[in-house]
């Protein structure tokens, strides 16, 4: 490695250091026997079926186990925290959407929890209700991807059509709300793009007394049959100590025991007023990733439902009444002055926030997702940072456990973490 | 289970000058430390009974360009036990911006390190491997810099055609 400096675009020594040579790039890396030949260096991704986008491992393997696994991410970066900068708040929005592409609302909701904090805006219940309620349908969409294509990686193909059909009854309620199947951009700052529309109740109660037979079904394929458990018990284990060290959340987290949900450690949106459980798993396996995964698919169903039962006799008001930060409706704009000028300023040059920086996080399907959001009090933006749970189990938690396994186990490993690439490069 | 205790209190009384300030805002507290020594502070936070905060959440790294100290970097700490969340804030200047790793205490920081490398270019003494993450490894500059312009590609229209066409890439000879 030669220690010449590199120059970025404006002239400023970037203190980059320059990589020469494969083997010097290795040392370090792998372990002295892959150098010497002894152990064996395989690529796997990016281009990989199973690494559920665009992943990259570097693997050092001893016969078929696995001596270290190098993950190499990165294809997927578009630069959202950097183009987000430019936007103003509310154009920056979309973005968010596009970085976890399985759990759109939940990016929208992490951003505008992260503005509303800022802003000390409030949310009227019947936004607050129709979040929570969007947010779970949102995570049965998100495990039905995951359930499909974990199965499908470890060779069961009909759970994957079964999945789908299911999703595809989800994402017609999300284009029902929103106009849109995936880029919802359905939450905005201080309460929601509309109201729902009069078809949606009846349509989340349909999907409601369809969908918990068809977990059974699932569950009557999966978990008490042999071959599936023959391939996931006791393998790509985590201790809780390790899963805390190594950063992990959520189900990875809850499926080695240790019992953190933000939705009950720190409630958001009125978490705290929905009766749920956690489930949690005891020996940190994919099976018990698995399984909890499937019990957190009856605990969502449960908080619909509880929702459901609320948006019924919620108030009518779906956004804030603060005209700083949220649009005044259409009816007002021929009668009142003011309600055109704030209009005027909201589509222009958008709203300013004061000064100051906040973190906010809530649990998506995958874990924590966190959002640091610093204004200067123009604006725009002046830092958006996303804690996403991809990128830090990806980097910490698949090495980890992929450590001294078989290589045939790595696929049901990456799996059972459920990353989303998006959502860890951003 | 003891009691919990007031992290700022404790910290002051505790670590004094390496404790520089004490923000509040919005209900979350920031304590503002001293860049060199963040590895004591953080070892301090993670052992200590009555704040154990056992879990790093995020580390991020925020550009002030064109103020002086340009960097800073937070620490996103959370306790289990007690379920309360701490910022720890370090500035440091823009000319060398390096600090001491704090991999040693968090394993988690690993990667979270790694990318304000790779955004900032932020250089995190005794970090184990500090590599580029998401950008390409032969990438220059450090793109999250408010310094670093945002690239795009100007659309050709009839009144800039010919400077464009002039501009455009070609094979030569």
């Amino acid at each position: 490695m030669s220690e010449r400096p590199l120059l970025n675009s404006t002239g400023h020594s970037t203190g980059v250091t320059e990589w020469e040579g494969t083997v010097q790039e290795l040392q370090g890396l792998v372990s002295p026997r892959a150098l010497t030949g002894e152990t064996m260096l395989l690529n796997m991704g990016p281009q990989h079926p199973s690494t559920h986008g665009v992943l990259r491992l570097l693997l050092e393997l001893d016969g078929e186990t696995v001596v270290s696994c190098i993950p190499d991410v990165g294809y997927l970066h578009t630069g959202i925290e950097k183009s987000m900068e430019s936007k103003t708040y509310e154009q920056a929005i979309t973005m968010t959407d596009r970085m976890d592409y399985l759990n759109p609302m939940g990016n929208n909701l992490v951003y505008c929890l992260a503005i509303e904090k800022i802003a000390e805006l409030d949310v009227p219940e019947r936004a607050q209700i129709v979040r929570v309620l969007l947010a779970e349908l949102t995570r049965i969409n998100s495990h039905l991807v995951w359930l499909g294509t974990h199965c499908l990686d470890m060779g069961a193909m009909s759970v994957f059509l079964y999945a789908m059909r299911e999703r595809e009854m989800i994402l017609d309620i999300f284009e029902m709300v929103s106009g849109q199947r995936m880029m919802s951009t359905y939450f905005r700052p201080g309460g929601l793009w509309r109201d729902v529309p009069a078809e949606f109740i009846p349509a989340v109660k349909a999907f409601m007394d369809y969908f918990p037979a068809k977990i059974e079904e699932y569950e009557t394929l999966l978990v008490n049959n042999p071959l599936w458990i023959d391939r996931t018990q006791g393998i790509g284990v985590i201790t809780p100590e390790d899963a805390l060290a190594y950063g992990c959340t959520g189900p990875t987290l809850r499926g080695s025991g240790v019992n953190w949900d933000i939705r009950k450690a720190m409630p958001y949106m009125g978490y705290e007023t929905y009766q749920f459980d956690v489930p949690l798993g005891e020996h940190g396996d994919v099976y018990d990733r698995f399984y909890i995964r499937m019990k957190e698919l009856y605990q969502s169903v449960r908080i619909i439902n509880q929702a459901l039962a609320r948006l019924e006799k919620a108030p009518a008001a779906f956004r804030s009444n603060n005209r700083k930060y949220v649009p005044p409706p259409r009816s007002e704009l021929g009668r009142s002055m003011e309600a055109v000028i704030h209009h005027f300023k909201l589509w222009t040059e958008g709203f300013s926030l004061p000064e100051g920086e906040v973190y906010v996080s809530i649990e998506s399907p995958r874990g924590e997702l966190s959002c640091f959001l610093s204004s200067d009090g123009g604006n725009r933006p002046h830092r958006v940072h996303f804690r996403t749970p991809s990128y830090v189990h990806t980097m910490g938690a698949i090495p980890k456990m992929a450590k001294d396994g078989m290589l045939a186990d790595l696929v049901g490993i990456i799996g059972s973490v459920d990353i989303v690439l998006g959502d860890c490069d951003r | 289970m003891q009691q919990p205790l007031d992290p700022v209190d404790l910290a002051k009384l505790t670590l004094k000058d390496a404790v520089l300030d004490v923000v509040e805002f919005r209900g979350e507290t920031t304590i503002i430390v001293d860049p060199q020594r963040i590895v004591e502070v953080c070892q301090f936070f993670r052992d200590t009974e009555g704040l154990e905060y056992i879990f790093l959440s995020d580390i991020t790294a925020v550009d002030y360009f064109p103020k002086e100290p340009r960097f800073a970097l937070c620490y996103h700490l959370y306790s289990m036990l007690y379920t309360r969340r701490l910022r720890l804030k370090a500035y440091i200047s823009g000319d060398d911006p390096r600090l001491p790793s704090v991999t040693s205490v968090w394993a988690s920081a690993d990667w979270e390190e790694r990318e304000a490398y790779d955004m900032m270019g932020i250089i995190f003494e005794g970090h184990p491997s500090l590599r580029r993450v998401l950008m390409p490894e032969d990438w220059d500059g450090h793109p999250q810099r408010k310094d670093y312009p945002l690239g795009y590609e100007q659309v050709q229209f009839s009144f800039n055609y010919d400077d464009i066409e002039r501009l455009k890439p070609r094979a030569t000879e």
